[in-house]
C-alpha cells in the first residue's frame, strides 16, 4: 500500500476551528436526485466493513422503491436480522419482492449465494454431462465454495446478470466485506486473469511449447514448475486443475472476457458508487483510498455516505464549559453534605471531577462489565428529605445531564476531526451525513428511517461557541 | 493477575470489521511484553494497520523491534507477505534460488498463493506457528508471546482450521505435512483465539456465532474483548432520578452553575430540553448496551472492557489500554 497522504494533515487537528470553517464549503450529497434519476441503474455501496454498508444499501434501495422506481437490492453477507427486514432469510440466489412497502414502486431483495452463482454460470455454458463434470472437481468445489476473491467475482457476475436481465430499473448492490475495500475491484480481474491466463495454459498443455524456438528457458523452468507445484501441493491437486481448466476452457468463452464486461459496467454512465463510512479514523481512511482508487479507475463516484454521525441540540455548550458547571454543582453539594448524608457513593462522576479534561477516564467502572445496577444507594433517601436535599438531588441529576453532554461534544468534536481531515485530503467529494441510531436496524421502518436521515443531511453538526 | 505460565503462547486476536481488533492486538502485544518479556505481532492481511498504530512507515517482510514495553519489555512486528513466505518455504525445501523469481514471473506464485485455496492460510499460520516455536541457541524461546492480529470473525474458523481446508487438495507433499504441524499447535492449550466486539447488536451476534464455530472445530477460545466502551456518565438509578426531575428545578439548577437564565427563553432554560433528549438517547443506548453484555456474560468466557479513548487511538491510548489489559489480568 502507499503511503498515507492523510498523515501530513493530522498535524492540524489541533487548531479546531479551522475544521469548522472548512466544514461550510463541503459538498452536500443530495441522494434523492441519483435515487430519482432514471438514468441512474446501478448504485454500488463500497467501504471497509462495520460500517453500516449492507444496511445503507437496503435503506437507499427501500427509498428508491417508494419514490416509485421498481429495484433489486442485492447483498453479499447481511446480517441475519437485517435479511430478515427485509425478508429475505432464506439464501436462494433469486429476487424476491418485499412486502409492506409504501407507495408505487417495487422493492425485491436477495442474497448473494456465491457457490450457487458459480454453479448458475457453469451449467448456463456447458453441455449437461461437461456441467456434472467440472461440478463434481474438487479444486472446483474449493475455489467456489469459499477462497478470497470468489465472492467478489461472483458479486459482479451477478450484478451483470441481473443487469441483463433489464427487469428492474435500479439494482443497488452491497460489496463483500473484504480484506481491504479495493479487493472486489481486482479480485474479478485476478481470478479472471489467472483462469484464463498464462500460466493455466501451460499446466494443460505443456507439449505445445515444447518446439516454439526461444522458449527452451522457459520450458525448463515450466517442467521445473509444474513439479514443484506437485510436490508442494500434491500430485493430485495438480491433476484436479488440469482436468478443471481442461473441462472450463471449452464451455465458456474466457472468464476474462467476462470480468472485463463486468468492469465496463461499472464504468458506465448509469453507475454511481457511494463510499459508505463511519466518522472514525480507519473507516475514513479506507473510504479516502476508495476514492482515489475509483478515480484511477475512472468509475463514477457519487459521494461519501458517512454513517452514524452525532450532534446534539445544546450544541452552544462546549465540553468545557458543561464540565465546568458540573463541577461547580458538585462542589457545592459536598460542601452541603456536612451532615452526614451518605450519598453518591459509586457515582462515577465524582470520580472524575478533578480530570475535567479527560472524561474517558472517568469510568473505571466501565470496566467492571455486569455490574450496572449497583446503583440502588445513590439518593435513595432523598425525596422524602428537606428542601435543601432535594435541591442537592436536582444539582447531582443536573451534573449528570451536564457530563452526558461533554460526552456527546467530545464525540462530536472527535468525529468531526476525524471527517475534516478526510474532506481536506477530498474536497471534492459530497458527502452525506447518517445521523446515529441507538439500536440496529430490525424492519422496513428501521430502514425508512435511516433513508430519511440520508436524505435529510442539510442539517450541520452545530459549532462550537466561539472561544470554547 | 494470571500466573505468565498459564497464558498461551500464541495469542490469535479475531473481531468484526471494525471493531478495533488490530488496536487490540497491538495493546495485547504490549501487554505480554511488560516486565522484560518479547513478544511478536504479527500482521497476516496486508494493511499496514500495525505500521498506522505505532506510527511508522510500512513494514517489510521482516521481524522489527517496533515498540518498548514498560518495565523493559520489547515489542516486534511482522506484517507477513504471502508471496514471501511462499518462496521462503520452496528456498527452505528445495533451494530455489533464482528459479523462484521465474516462478513469480510465471505467476505460479500469485497462484499458490491467491488462488490455491488454503495454501496461503497455511503459509500465513505456519509462519506465526514457526515463530512460537523458534528457539535461540541457547534453548530458549525467541518469543515468549506471540500475537495474531487475524481475519474478521467472520473467517477465523476457516482460517485457522487449515487442516480441513488443505485436506481434500494436498493430500500429500509438504504443504499437507505444514497443515499438520500447524493444526497441532492451534488446537492445543498453546494458543488461545481472542473475539473483539462492540456493545452492539450486529458484532455481539457475530461474536456468539463465531464462538460456536470456533467451539465447533476445537479451536480453544480464549476470552471476548469489548473495545470502545463508552463512559457510564449516568446509571439506572440516576436516569430514574432523570425522568422524575421537574423541568424548572433543573433550569434552576443549571442557571445556579454559571449557565445563564433560568427563565424561560432564558439560556440555562434552552438547554434543558436538548439535554434531556440526549439523557434518552444515552438511556436508549445503555439499555442496548446491558442487553448485550448480558448475551456476552452467557458465553462463559472471561469478558474484558477497553474504554472509548476520547482523544481517538494514537501511540499514547495504545499504552493505556496495554496496562488496562494488564490490570483485567488479560497478560
Amino acid at each position: 500500500m502507499s503511503p498515507d497522504p492523510a498523515r501530513e494533515t493530522e498535524g492540524s487537528s489541533g487548531r479546531p476551528h479551522e475544521g469548522a470553517r472548512r466544514l461550510a464549503h463541503t459538498r452536500v450529497l443530495d441522494v434523492d436526485p441519483l435515487l430519482d434519476d432514471p438514468r441512474t441503474r446501478i448504485v454500488v455501496c463500497c467501504g471497509s466493513g462495520g460500517v453500516g454498508k449492507t444496511t445503507t444499501a437496503a435503506a437507499l434501495g427501500l427509498r428508491a422503491a417508494e419514490r416509485g422506481r421498481k429495484v433489486v437490492v442485492l447483498t453479499i453477507d447481511p446480517a441475519r436480522r437485517l435479511a430478515q427486514s427485509m425478508g429475505i432469510d432464506s439464501l436462494d440466489n433469486v429476487p424476491r419482492r418485499v412486502k409492506g412497502t409504501e407507495a408505487d414502486g417495487e422493492l425485491y431483495a436477495m442474497m448473494l449465494d456465491m457457490k450457487r452463482t458459480f454453479d448458475e454460470v457453469v451449467e448456463a455454458h456447458a453441455d449437461p454431462e461437461r456441467a456434472a463434470a467440472i461440478l463434481s472437481n474438487p479444486f472446483y468445489q474449493s475455489l467456489s465454495a469459499g477462497f478470497a476473491g470468489t465472492q467478489e467475482y461472483m458479486a459482479m457476475e451477478k450484478l451483470g446478470q441481473l443487469r441483463a436481465r433489464d427487469e428492474w430499473d435500479l439494482i443497488v448492490v452491497d460489496t463483500p466485506p473484504s480484506r481491504s475495500a479495493l479487493d472486489f475491484l481486482d479480485a474479478p480481474k485476478r481470478l479472471g486473469s489467472f483462469l484464463d491466463g498464462r500460466l493455466i495454459r501451460l499446466l494443460t498443455a505443456p507439449a505445445k511449447l515444447g518446439g516454439r524456438a526461444g522458449m527452451k528457458f522457459l520450458n525448463v523452468g515450466m517442467s521445473m514448475m509444474t513439479g514443484t507445484l506437485g510436490k508442494l501441493l500434491g500430485g493430485q491437486l495438480l491433476k484436479d486443475v488440469q482436468t478443471f481448466v481442461a473441462a472450463m476452457d471449452t464451455t465458456f468463452g474466457g472468464f476474462r472476457t467476462r470480468a472485463d464486461a463486468t468492469y465496463k459496467l461499472l464504468q458506465a454512465p448509469g453507475t454511481a458508487f457511494l463510499v459508505v463510512a463511519a466518522p472514525e479514523r480507519d473507516a475514513l481512511r479506507e473510504a479516502a483510498y476508495f476514492v482515489e482508487r475509483l478515480a484511477a479507475e475512472k468509475m463514477p463516484l457519487a459521494g461519501l455516505v458517512l454513517n452514524r454521525v452525532h450532534g446534539s441540540g445544546a450544541g452552544q455548550l462546549s465540553a468545557e464549559r458543561a464540565i465546568a458547571a458540573a463541577e461547580n454543582l458538585e462542589d457545592s453539594r459536598i460542601v452541603d453534605q456536612g451532615d452526614g448524608k451518605a450519598e453518591s457513593r459509586n457515582s462515577p462522576e465524582t470520580q472524575g471531577s478533578s480530570h475535567p479534561v479527560e472524561p474517558a477516564d472517568a469510568s473505571p467502572g466501565a470496566s467492571d462489565g455486569t455490574s450496572a445496577d449497583a446503583s440502588d444507594g445513590t439518593s435513595a433517601g432523598s425525596p422524602s428529605g428537606s428542601a435543601a436535599e432535594q435541591a442537592d438531588a436536582v444539582d447531582q441529576v443536573t451534573a449528570g445531564l451536564l457530563r452526558l453532554h461533554a460526552e456527546r461534544m467530545q464525540l462530536l468534536s472527535r468525529e468531526r476531526r476525524t471527517r475534516d481531515r478526510f474532506t481536506a485530503r477530498h474536497p471534492e467529494v459530497a458527502v452525506a451525513e447518517v445521523a446515529a441510531l441507538p439500536g440496529d436496524v430490525h424492519d422496513l421502518a428501521g430502514l425508512r428511517d435511516i433513508g430519511n436521515r440520508l436524505a435529510d443531511n442539510r442539517r450541520e453538526l452545530p459549532e462550537p461557541e466561539p472561544g470554547a | 493477575m494470571v500466573r505468565l505460565e498459564d497464558v498461551s503462547r500464541l495469542q490469535v486476536v479475531s473481531g468484526k470489521g471494525g471493531t478495533g481488533k488490530t488496536t487490540v492486538a497491538a495493546a495485547l502485544a504490549l501487554a505480554l511484553a511488560t516486565e522484560g518479556k518479547r513478544t511478536l505481532l504479527i500482521e497476516v492481511e496486508g494493511r499496514q494497520g500495525i505500521a498506522q498504530l505505532f506510527e511508522t512507515e510500512a513494514l517489510p517482510y521482516e521481524e522489527r523491534k517496533i515498540a518498548v514495553a514498560p518495565g523493559g519489555g520489547e515489542v516486534y512486528a511482522l506484517a507477513i507477505d504471502p508471496e514471501l513466505a511462499l518462496l521462503d518455504y520452496l528456498q527452505m525445501f528445495y533451494k530455489l534460488g533464482s528459479a523462484g523469481r521465474a516462478l513469480k514471473k510465471l505467476g505460479a506464485i500469485d497462484f499458490a498463493t491467491t488462488i490455491a485455496p488454503g495454501v496461503r492460510d497455511v503459509l500465513l499460520t505456519g509462519k506465526a506457528c514457526e515463530a512460537v516455536r523458534r528457539k535461540d541457541k541457547a534453548g530458549r524461546f525467541a518469543y515468549d508471546y506471540v500475537v495474531m492480529d487475524a481475519p474478521p470473525t467472520g473467517r477465523i474458523t476457516r482460517f485457522l482450521n487449515v487442516n480441513d481446508e488443505v485436506a481434500g487438495l494436498a493430500k500429500i507433499g509438504p504443504i499437507h505435512n505444514q497443515a499438520q504441524a500447524v493444526m497441532r499447535v492451534l488446537k492445543s492449550a498453546e494458543t488461545a483465539v481472542h473475539l473483539v466486539t462492540l456493545l452492539e447488536e450486529m458484532p455481539v451476534q457475530e461474536t456468539v456465532d463465531g464462538i460456536a464455530e470456533l467451539r465447533a472445530a476445537r479451536l480453544p477460545v480464549g476470552r471476548v474483548v469489548v473495545n470502545m466502551v463508552r463512559p457510564r456518565v449516568l446509571d439506572a438509578a440516576g436516569l430514574e432520578l432523570v425522568r422524575a426531575a421537574p423541568r424548572t428545578a433543573l433550569a434552576k439548577s443549571l442557571s445556579s452553575a454559571g449557565l445563564g437564565g433560568a427563565r424561560r427563553g432564558g439560556n440555562a432554560e434552552r438547554l434543558v430540553d436538548p439535554l434531556l433528549v440526549q439523557a434518552e438517547e444515552y438511556a436508549e443506548r445503555y439499555a442496548l448496551e446491558q442487553e448485550q453484555r448480558s448475551a456476552l456474560g452467557e458465553l462463559g468466557l472471561p469478558l474484558h472492557e477497553l474504554p472509548l479513548l476520547a482523544e481517538g487511538m494514537d501511540l499514547a491510548g495504545l499504552y493505556e489500554l496495554a496496562s488496562e489489559l494488564r490490570k483485567q489480568g488479560m497478560s
